[in-house]
């Protein structure tokens, strides 16, 4: 789940149905090889990645923070993402709004976002004007200046968002509790958003103390992607970044794991806002970063197989022969710090019902566990992960996404540069074994999201 | 052929080049034997290129009682067509690693394709097929009808969804821009095969067509892809003329709901794209609520007193009607209060206008925000510049666009804010009951 300052302007309140968003599974979409990116580390430790592309005037610069929710303390949920908000107000050399100002002048586009792994800050500017992007954004990693006035209308703006996003949204609220039902233990139980309940607390101190611990060189990615050369960014990020000193060194992600899960769970919500019923079914799988070698990319495999489009099992089976569902499909979100989820979905049409849809859902993930998936098939889904890679060198703002949340859940450059080879190498007894091991349908969990009785077909 | 030449790095020279752009883009007027004309940016950076394409008409096209005919259409382009049923076709156009969408709008139809340079081949044969000879088999018909449907049916209880018909309805009356372009499960089952040929007979045309491509591919080749894809089009269109309609202003419709946060929308009148106090009109919302974290809505709505997460505004321009929007989603027990600081602010905006810091400011951001808004892909590119010839901007308006603007003075900006913004506008509440404390 990925939460952002601000959503695109005039659009409708964000719908995170069935946890689906846009940054999915990053890695999916990585680059091939054969293209410059140059990689290097400051004094003060922060990693800096540089991808050219001069095909416009334009510089995309984010930097990202290896802190989300997922390590916020028990009780303070909703602290990372208001404190991307906060990262907007002055600092002691700059007014409140002098940095967009700035960027605004020439034309710019800004914007931040926080989910579960990393919190990122990000401008799409000129190239001329990237060297004051690096100065405001060096400057608010430490010199914020935060105080109960400008805590307060924020924390109102955050809570309206809150309900912009979930409480109007009876799809987004089932998520929320089904993602807190998956994980009994590991944070990513706790939306990224924050409790409701806890939001209304956060205050002054807590914000100071978040930012003391995680805002500092040593705990931060720099990625510049588009028209500039990697030796003017390096003198630049050294006149900017380099002039701010190392924080204390921060321990190792080590986060609560998630216990055996014995148990078939469920959740329900019925909500007279909702006239077609729909359900989700999850399991607790391995991410890039947890995963024994090759897993992660047989399970992105799949997901691609069994749920990634109209070509993909579930939809075929489903949508297209059987006529019983107006959407079926699988998603896993495999860049993340800690054990991930694996989602199949679908909703009935016509004359079917959830039951039958579920069915027909469980029916394909037997067969793959039972009869593997057929080499045709395979070597299309990795066909399709390989030219996804060709088509996001075509964006910037893409390739700068990939390494940055490659690199704040704990990967490599090399782990991108190599992930193409990775993928080509998966078998399809792979396919099979970690459908076998990872989709038990007696130990998953199930979201439904129903009518209200007096309208239930 | 002829060619124009355009550095869009030219615009950028005033700026401190602290790190030289070395990147520039150049767009090329292509005409094909048969009379297709495309513009090209030739890009060999990335092996792949971009093809979108636009023909006007739309969903205002759809015959009465068949609703939704346009939009069931963009759905069945890679449903089959020529001698492939859908599965083939599918299966061919997954093998040449290209993808195709399709979409309409209330004035246009569009399509677009992303291909491998080294796959061309095969990609535009199957794009000939789904342009030229869209098969409308009654099987993928059914079930792309029961799929939309299915959403239709979705949202039947859905709270914005059912404000945002009605809100259609009450300001657009009996236009087709008041019809939902999805349909109703009623019109939808009345559309059959010879419909959707007839649709596509009259709507594909070499007459009222745009195409932009962009990327690996240079003039000479694409004059012949041209006419392969295209060049079987009929010549003419057919197409119903639609009436221009202003927006029925001066009404206030509020749905009842019991939300925990309330949507707000008013609706001012616009100004037409062709219109010469477009710009000024332009920069004057800009101000208003157009920019990211510094317009005057942003700033008193939630800056200074944290009422909702987003609110902006836009100046929308379609085919025949224009309008201004302004938009927001509050807390219910605030929502008047809400709604009062924004009639403030705009009655402020009409009366005094903008400052010259403000309108120099906005002047600056529109100059350099469209190249960092419209140039970051191939397909944004060519997007941009289907927009431009459908607006008939011309080739060099890049180019044009930074006199024009510049060009604009305070004088005629708070014309534009007084001319739009002293009319009572439509106001839209989704929401729980309030008692409006404010009538601007």
């Amino acid at each position: 789940m990925i939460l952002g300052f601000l959503r695109s302007k005039g659009s409708l309140p964000a719908v995170f149905a069935l946890g689906l968003s846009w940054a999915g599974p990053a890695l999916a979409e990585a680059p091939r090889g054969d293209w410059d990116v140059t990689s290097f580390t400051l004094d003060n430790g922060m990693q800096v990645v540089v991808i050219p592309d001069h095909r416009a005037p334009i510089v995309t610069h984010m930097v990202w923070y290896k802190v989300g929710s997922a390590d916020e303390m028990p009780g303070k949920s909703g602290i990372a993402h208001f404190f991307e908000h906060l990262m907007f107000k002055g600092t002691t050399n700059h007014k409140a709004g002098e940095f967009g100002q700035k960027v605004a002048e020439i034309g710019g586009s800004e914007n931040a976002f926080t989910t579960y792994d990393y919190t990122a800050y990000h401008q799409t500017v000129t190239p001329g004007a990237l060297e004051a992007m690096m100065g405001f954004e060096a400057d608010r990693m430490r010199n914020l200046v935060l105080t109960d006035a400008v805590i307060g209308p924020e924390r109102d703006v955050i809570l309206e968002e809150r309900r912009s996003r979930i409480e109007n949204n009876p799809g987004a609220l089932l998520n929320e509790e089904v993602d807190a039902t998956l994980f009994q233990n590991q944070p990513y139980r706790t939306p990224v958003i924050g409790w409701m309940h806890e939001i209304e607390k956060l205050n002054r101190l807590d914000a100071t103390a978040f930012y003391d611990r995680y805002y500092a060189p040593n705990n931060a990615i720099l990625i510049v992607a588009g028209d500039v050369e990697p030796e003017n960014v390096k003198v630049l990020a050294e006149k900017t970044y380099g002039q701010v000193a190392r924080g204390p060194d921060l321990p190792p992600r080590v986060r609560p794991t998630e216990p055996e899960q014995n148990t078939k769970r469920t959740v329900e919500l019925t909500d007279e806002r909702v006239s077609v019923p729909s359900f989700s079914k999850a399991w607790v799988v391995p991410s890039y970063q947890t995963a024994e070698a090759g897993e992660a990319e047989a399970l992105d495999l799949l997901s691609e197989i069994l749920g990634g489009g109209n070509r993909s099992r579930l939809y075929q089976a489903l949508v297209v022969k059987d006529g019983i569902a107006s959407s079926a499909g699988a998603f896993f979100e495999g860049t993340m710090v800690d054990d991930t989820s694996f989602t199949v979905y679908g909703a009935p049409r016509g004359e079917a019902g959830l039951q039958q849809v579920e069915s027909a859902v469980d029916v394909e993930i037997r067969r793959i566990i039972k009869d593997g998936v057929t080499s045709d098939e395979l070597e299309k889904a990795k066909d399709r992960f390989v030219r996804s890679m060709i088509f996001a060198r075509d964006n910037q703002a893409s390739m700068a996404n990939i390494y940055g949340s490659t690199l704040a859940t704990g990967g490599t450059v090399d782990d991108i540069k190599q992930w193409p080879d990775r993928i080509r190498a998966v078998s399809a007894d792979q396919i099979k074994a970690v459908a076998a091991k990872y989709l038990n349908p007696d130990h998953s969990v199930a979201g439904y999201l129903l009518p209200a009785k007096s309208v239930e077909k | 052929m002829s060619a124009l030449t355009l550095m869009l790095a030219l615009v950028f020279l005033v700026l401190p080049a602290v790190v030289a752009a070395r990147a520039e883009v150049r767009i090329q007027e292509v005409k094909s034997d048969r009379g297709i004309t495309a513009w090209l940016v030739e890009d060999y950076s990335v092996p792949i290129f971009a093809i979108k394409f636009l023909f006007d008409g739309g969903s205002t096209q759809d015959p009465v009682g068949k609703e939704g005919l346009a939009n069931l259409m963009t759905g069945l382009f890679d449903e089959g067509a020529g001698d492939l049923d859908s599965d083939a076709f599918q299966t061919r156009l997954d093998e040449a690693g290209a993808e195709m969408g399709f979409n309409e709008s209330n004035d246009a139809v569009g399509g677009g394709m992303r291909m491998l340079a080294d796959r061309q081949d095969e990609a535009f044969e199957l794009l000939k097929l789904a342009v030229e000879k869209p098969r409308f088999d009654q099987a993928p018909i059914d079930r792309i009808r029961s799929q939309i449907v299915s959403g239709i049916v979705a949202n039947a209880r859905d709270p914005e969804a059912q404000a945002a018909r009605k809100w259609a309805k009450a300001v657009y009356g009996d236009h087709p821009y008041a019809r939902p372009d999805q349909g109703t499960e009623t019109s939808l089952a009345t559309i059959t095969a010879d419909d959707l040929r007839a649709f596509h007979k009259a709507n594909f045309t070499r007459q009222n067509i745009h195409v932009a491509v962009v990327g690996a591919i240079d003039a000479e080749t694409l004059k012949k892809r041209l006419d392969q894809v295209f060049g079987g089009l009929p010549e003419k269109a057919d197409l119903r003329v639609v009436e221009r309609v202003e927006p029925k202003l001066r009404q206030t419709m509020h749905m009842e709901y019991p939300l925990p946060q309330t949507s707000l929308q008013l609706i001012y009148p616009g100004v037409p794209r062709e219109a010469p106090d477009f710009l000024a009109a332009a920069l004057m919302e800009h101000i208003l609520g157009g920019g990211t974290f510094s317009s005057r809505l942003f700033d008193e709505v939630r800056e200074k007193r944290g009422l909702a997460y987003s609110v902006s505004s836009a100046l929308i321009n379609q085919e025949h009607a224009s309008s201004l929007i302004i938009g927001t989603a509050t807390r219910s027990d605030r929502a008047a209060e809400t709604l009062g600081v924004i009639r403030e602010v705009i009655r402020k905006m009409a009366e005094e206008g903008p400052t010259e810091a403000e309108l120099d400011a906005a002047k600056k951001y529109m100059l350099g925000a469209y190249a960092i808004n419209n140039l970051d892909s191939s397909g944004a590119i060519a997007s941009t510049l289907v927009d431009l010839q459908t607006d008939e901007l011309g080739i060099d308006y890049m180019q044009r666009r930074v006199e024009l603007i510049n060009a604009v003075t305070l004088e005629q900006v708070k014309a534009a804010a007084r001319k739009l913004l002293t009319v009572e506008p439509a106001v839209m509440i989704l929401g729980p009951k309030f008692a409006e404390t404010s009538k601007g």
